[in-house]
């Protein structure tokens, strides 16, 4: 295997591409609402279609298929260059997205748009398996679990990235110009970060296991067939499923997103606060990836991921719970309000005149309350004093900063706990000549579909008769508990030391 | 443990059909003309139901596997 300082090159040159392609992902979803009055107006049947498309087929279809794309391009042609394609992809693909004339001077623009985010989330499709593979296969065996892990910090840290850019881009200019074309730079800047990514990579070698495979003339001739079509290998992708990704991609997204929506729309909290909260969290939090990947190679992955999605399912109603109290005025005791009234005649040129009712509140324990209600005078008319439109910001004191944080915090851990391991884990799961197809599957089903399904779900379930504002956790809950019932039935706790080992290792342990 | 391997497989595959029949049972209470959230629209559906038909033929088949004992130890 390879010496202490090549490893490191190897980690930095696969989590650099890693995360760059991260932060790309990401700036798409952290623009979506320029992006959407850009390139996919209100009022046009054809662009909200095209919108939809590219916002539920891009994480559901698209990294799935992109899995088993280059995937099984990964398996045959080799790791290095496959992964060096999915950079270029998505860093061009990026990169053209923030050059596309908006849709009122050129209408082709959504039908590009939507190409594009398809590329991005096929790119991102076979990245992680790529990155994955190629550290584990360079890493000795009692440090896989902690060196694969530095790969997991990049999804976060793609994240903050993203957040950060598009923060200083926003401070460095004023709103007219970041809304007309300021907006654009996040995408742009993506390509010097690519190309220096590429850069690096392509100064680093081929795998050595795979490397090896191909000078035998081992590698395999179909990684699909090989992988799905052979009964051994498609029961073992058929349990990295479900008994662990599953559970680990809803996990994931309801501690790094779904408690950020929380907050922001039912908890009501002012987003800078909210926003900066969450960011410290995020922080403080990702050394963990790291220690439960060194973790896992002394104890295990299996019982730390289980942990962490048992974890989960016994603390989120309370740690939700515990979040909405916080912000919840109705708890509070108030010092002073001042409510003022405004009359608007006619707008929108309609015959009706709009009443706005602005209260804002101070309260002892040093918190305050923005409410601002829409009243339509017709409907007032009728009897009917139900608001138009209610909009609500809660701006907390700096006394709950911290209970706060940490909370935000423990639902990160779990997040480390069930994603630190996970790639060694699906590494060691799988052998040398199917392992980029095998796990980058499960992986991306896990994440894109299931993971990304926590926020349609839980609206859908939200809008059942007798829920509340708890009951969205219910689907993340149920997900992560029949994935902890098979993952303790099914799974071992044994830790593969050789990576070619048979594929049955981990249901049949020979100690 | 292995005979509640075993038999959970049967649950395995009972929870694929049924995680199936709700997923298109609540498309079809949901899908409405003018709606404004994204589960009153056809295309998000069409996309979830047609990603989640193979993965609960793949629960089905984890299910049947476990049924069959291919999960137990020391086989």
């Amino acid at each position: 295997m390879s010496s202490e300082k090549g490893i490191w090159k190897v980690i930095g040159a696969s989590s650099v591409g890693t995360l760059i392609e991260w932060y790309d992902f990401y700036i798409f979803g952290s623009l979506a609402t320029i992006i959407s009055t850009k390139f996919f107006p209100p009022g046009n049947a054809t662009t909200a279609f095209l919108a939809t498309l590219a916002t539920f087929a891009a994480g559901f279809i698209v990294r799935p298929f992109g899995a088993l794309v280059f995937g099984r391009l990964g398996d045959l042609i080799g790791r290095k260059y496959t992964f060096l394609l999915t950079l270029v992809i998505m860093g061009g693909s990026t990169f053209l997205i923030g050059c596309i004339p908006a849709y009122q001077t050129f209408h082709f623009a959504p039908y590009l748009i939507l190409i594009l985010r398809l590329l991005q989330g096929l790119a991102l499709g076979g990245e992680y398996g790529g990155a994955a593979t190629y550290v584990a296969e360079h890493a000795p065996a009692n440090k896989r679990g902690y060196y694969t892990s530095w790969i997991q910090t990049t999804a976060t840290l793609g994240l903050f990235v993203s957040l950060i850019v598009i923060i200083a881009v926003q401070k460095s200019l004023s709103t007219e110009a970041y809304n007309d074309w300021g907006w654009r730079l996040p995408f742009l800047l993506s390509i010097v970060l690519v190309l220096v990514s590429i850069v690096i990579r392509m100064k680093m070698n081929e795998s050595p296991l795979f490397a090896k495979l191909k000078s035998e003339g081992k590698t395999s001739t179909n990684p699909l067939k090989e992988s799905f079509g052979k009964k051994q290998n498609m029961k073992m992708v058929l349990l990295a499923l479900f008994g662990a990704t599953m559970g680990q991609g809803v996990v994931w997204y309801t501690g790094q997103f779904y408690a950020q929506t929380f907050l922001l729309k039912t908890c009501n909290l002012e987003p800078t606060q909210a926003n900066t909260w969450i960011g410290i969290a995020l922080l403080l939090a990702t050394p963990f990836f790291v220690f439960f990947g060194w973790l896992s190679d002394r104890i295990g992955r299996k019982g730390i991921m289980l942990a962490g999605m048992l974890l989960a399912v016994i603390c989120y109603r309370p740690i939700f719970t515990a979040m909405y109290t916080m912000s919840d005025v109705k708890t509070k005791l108030e010092e002073s309000s001042n409510i003022t009234t405004k009359k608007i005649i006619n707008p929108d040129n309609s015959n009706d005149s709009l009443i706005v009712k602005t209260t804002a509140a101070s309260f002892v324990d040093g918190s305050k309350l923005l409410q601002t209600d829409k009243y339509s005078q017709a409907v007032i008319q009728t009897g009917n004093n139900k608001p138009l439109e209610t909009k609500k910001t809660v701006t907390l004191a700096a006394s709950y900063q911290w209970k706060l944080i940490a909370l935000i915090f423990t639902l990160v851990i779990f997040v480390t706990m069930v994603y630190g391991p996970i790639a060694a884990f699906l590494v060691e799961l799988f052998p040398t000549k199917i392992r980029y197809t095998s796990m980058s599957l499960p992986y991306h089903i896990g994440n894109g579909v299931f993971g990304g399904l926590v926020p349609f779900i839980a609206t859908l379930i939200t809008v059942t008769p007798g829920s509340n504002y708890l009951s969205g956790l219910w689907y993340p809950i149920g997900v992560a508990a029949v994935c902890f019932v098979i993952g303790i039935l099914y799974l071992s706790n044994k830790t593969d030391e050789n990576v070619n080992d048979d594929v049955n290792e981990y249901i049949h342990p020979k100690n | 443990m292995n005979p509640v391997k075993k038999y959970l497989g049967l649950v395995w595959i009972m929870v694929a059909i049924a995680a199936f029949g709700l997923l298109v049972q609540a498309a079809v209470i949901h899908i409405k003309a003018g709606g404004s959230l994204d589960i009153n629209k056809p295309m998000p559906w069409i996309i979830i139901i047609t990603i989640f038909t193979p993965i609960v033929i793949g629960l089905a088949l984890f299910g049947w596997y476990a049924f069959k004992e291919e999960y137990n130890s020391g086989k």
